[in-house]
């Protein structure tokens, strides 16, 4: 703390009337030097939160009472009525769980072998030199390769089946999971290290206690740009030779110029990718209970 | 060498012989000689590089002396200037890290009452305060009943009334458990409270060893305190006069005062300078 070194009680004010001065010395001091003191100001978050509801919804009637007044052509975009219309007809008649299901799965298979191939290879690129040698070179040049150029490869390679679509995503969400835990593991912190060193923990011990729980933070976050990532590739492979799921009922509804389903299909990827980053929210919630930021916000 | 000169008593839970330690050209200890008894009570001081922290990870086993021999009981244990405890297990959790065996909930439960926190077991690391953490730490240690207990400057980081529980904390542990400690500290007055011996290391050589006698329970400024900090202080090469004139009784001199030492424009008669911290 800088100390400004003026005295300007004993200057101004004779000893017996210190007591009664007032809390804020600069009424007493020349301007130039006045030292300043400011009120301590929290701002606390307004109780207004509905306020950030109002533009979405402002724009979505703007949008119905442009189609109403024919501004919009029901051709170029359809408008919400029409789109709430479509939402009821597809989940009354069962279509659109049907096709909801059928992505969902693919994205759940797609993750879980993610998971497991750059889970597995991270964890031994992380843990030995050798496996480093090995693995995190030709990661780090594939996971370069813009991944929807590989569907003509994958559709020559594993047909027009699920395959193609599965290993798309997976493909897509290995890099993430490989290099948000490969860099956990590397970013473990060595005073930790040496503690297990010291309390003469076996190797075994040392990953399950100090490693992968270290690593985990920034892993998860691998996890959550995966499955952002997972539902990205799963639009794209959706739209080649498929004949389920949610974009092969946006491509169907291009050939037919369904602007209603096609904005429903749009309106879908964007809750599922809400929903599923409120899944890794829980989840991290969860098993990051130790962190003295999560230890506050439980309460 | 001073320090190998003066009798070990009892049975030796450290001998080290003719240890040196170079990081490149940089020597770090310079054929260090040193015994500590069983049960004994050792303060190891020094200014900042003086090698005294590459002793002690000699001593614990997590550094590799260039030539020299270490001898350590294989029970040995340290707690280091922060806590270390994984922020992800609780407290007791820690404590019992890698141990196995039926009796090892009871034993850290025990280990941590010891240290006055059976109402924290469960309590993770981010929500103790640091002495909290740093006796958790402590329990870790004290709970794999070890001969040798290397602490490196556990209390560097506290406060001053923690660092004051803490130091009775430690003797009387010292005492119940008949340890071998050594003691690396930065503080000439917490030398003379805790050590039976204080050492001092300056630029790779245990260059003074002053053995403290004091009848215990010490405190602060007792008969015989004032001689044995100006020797100690002397030994460091630090002069009375550089310690702007704190004397224990008033605050703690410590040689991380004199490392960093605060440009001290405080003016007495000022009403502002006397709300400033000193």
């Amino acid at each position: 703390m800088h100390i400004i070194k003026r005295d300007w009680t004993a200057a101004v004010v004779p000893p017996n009337m210190r007591a009664t001065m007032p809390a804020n010395p600069s009424v007493l001091a020349d301007d130039a030097t006045a030292p300043l003191l400011t009120p301590v100001t929290v701002r606390r978050k307004g109780p207004r939160q509905w306020l950030r509801l109002v533009s979405p919804v402002l724009l979505i009637a703007l949008w119905q009472i442009g189609s109403s007044t024919g501004l919009i052509s029901s051709r170029t975009l359809a408008p919400p009525s029409q789109v709430l219309a479509s939402f009821y007809r597809l989940t009354a008649d069962g279509a659109l769980q049907q096709h909801l299901l059928v992505s969902l799965g693919r994205v759940a298979k797609g993750m879980a072998f993610a998971i497991l191939i750059g889970g597995s290879l991270a964890v031994i690129a992380g843990l030995s030199r050798l496996g480093e040698y090995i693995i995190d070179a030709p990661m780090q040049m594939l996971r370069t390769l813009p991944v929807l150029a590989l569907i003509p490869l994958f559709i020559i390679w594993f047909g027009i089946g699920e395959l193609p679509k599965v290993a798309l995503v997976t493909v897509a969400a290995t890099f993430p999971i490989y290099l948000t835990l490969y860099a956990g593991i590397r970013g473990v912190d060595p005073k930790l290290v040496e503690v297990a060193r010291v309390l003469r923990l076996s190797r075994t011990q040392l990953i399950r206690h100090i490693i992968l729980p270290a690593a985990l933070p920034t892993a998860l976050v691998g996890l959550r740009y995966s499955l952002g990532i997972s539902w990205l590739i799963l639009v794209a492979a959706e739209q080649v030779n498929a004949n389920s799921g949610i974009g092969y009922l946006m491509n169907d509804a291009r050939d037919f110029m369904r602007t209603d389903v096609l904005v429903l299909g749009l309106l879908i990827y964007a809750a599922l990718g809400l929903l599923v980053d409120a899944l890794v929210r829980w989840l991290e919630r969860r098993l990051l209970a130790w962190r003295p930021t999560f230890v506050g916000a439980a309460a | 060498m001073n320090a190998s000169t003066l009798p070990a008593p009892r049975s030796p839970a450290v001998r080290i012989r003719g240890l040196t330690r170079r990081f490149g050209e940089t020597v770090a200890l310079d054929n260090v000689d040193l015994s500590i008894a069983s049960g004994e009570f050792v303060a190891l001081l020094g200014r900042s590089g003086s090698g005294k922290s590459t002793l002690l990870r000699a001593l614990a086993g997590l550094d590799a002396p260039t030539s020299g021999s270490v001898e350590v009981p294989e029970e040995r244990m340290v707690v280091f200037q922060e806590p270390r405890l994984l922020p992800w297990k609780t407290a007791i959790e820690n404590v019992t890290l890698g141990l196995t065996g039926p009796a090892t909930a009871e034993q850290a439960r025990a280990a941590l009452a010891e240290v006055g926190l059976e109402h924290r077991l469960h309590a993770y690391p981010g929500t103790l305060s640091g002495g909290e953490a740093q006796r958790t730490a402590l329990a870790r240690a004290l709970v794999r009943a070890p001969k040798l207990l290397l602490l490196d400057e556990p209390f560097a980081a506290l406060d001053a009334l923690t660092r004051m529980r803490m130091h009775r904390l430690i003797e009387s542990l010292w005492i119940r458990h008949e340890l071998a400690v050594l003691l690396i500290t930065h503080d000439v007055d917490e030398a003379i409270l805790l050590a039976d011996r204080a050492l001092v290391i300056d630029q790779g050589n245990l260059s003074t060893a002053i053995p403290i006698d004091l009848p215990r329970p010490r405190e602060l400024g007792q008969e015989g305190f004032l001689g044995l900090r100006k020797r100690l202080l002397g030994a460091i090469g630090v002069t009375e006069s550089e310690t702007n004139g704190a004397t224990p009784l008033r605050g703690v001199a410590t040689l991380r005062d004199l490392d960093s030492p605060q440009p001290r424009e405080v003016d007495a008669t000022s009403a502002r300078g006397a709300a400033a911290p000193a």
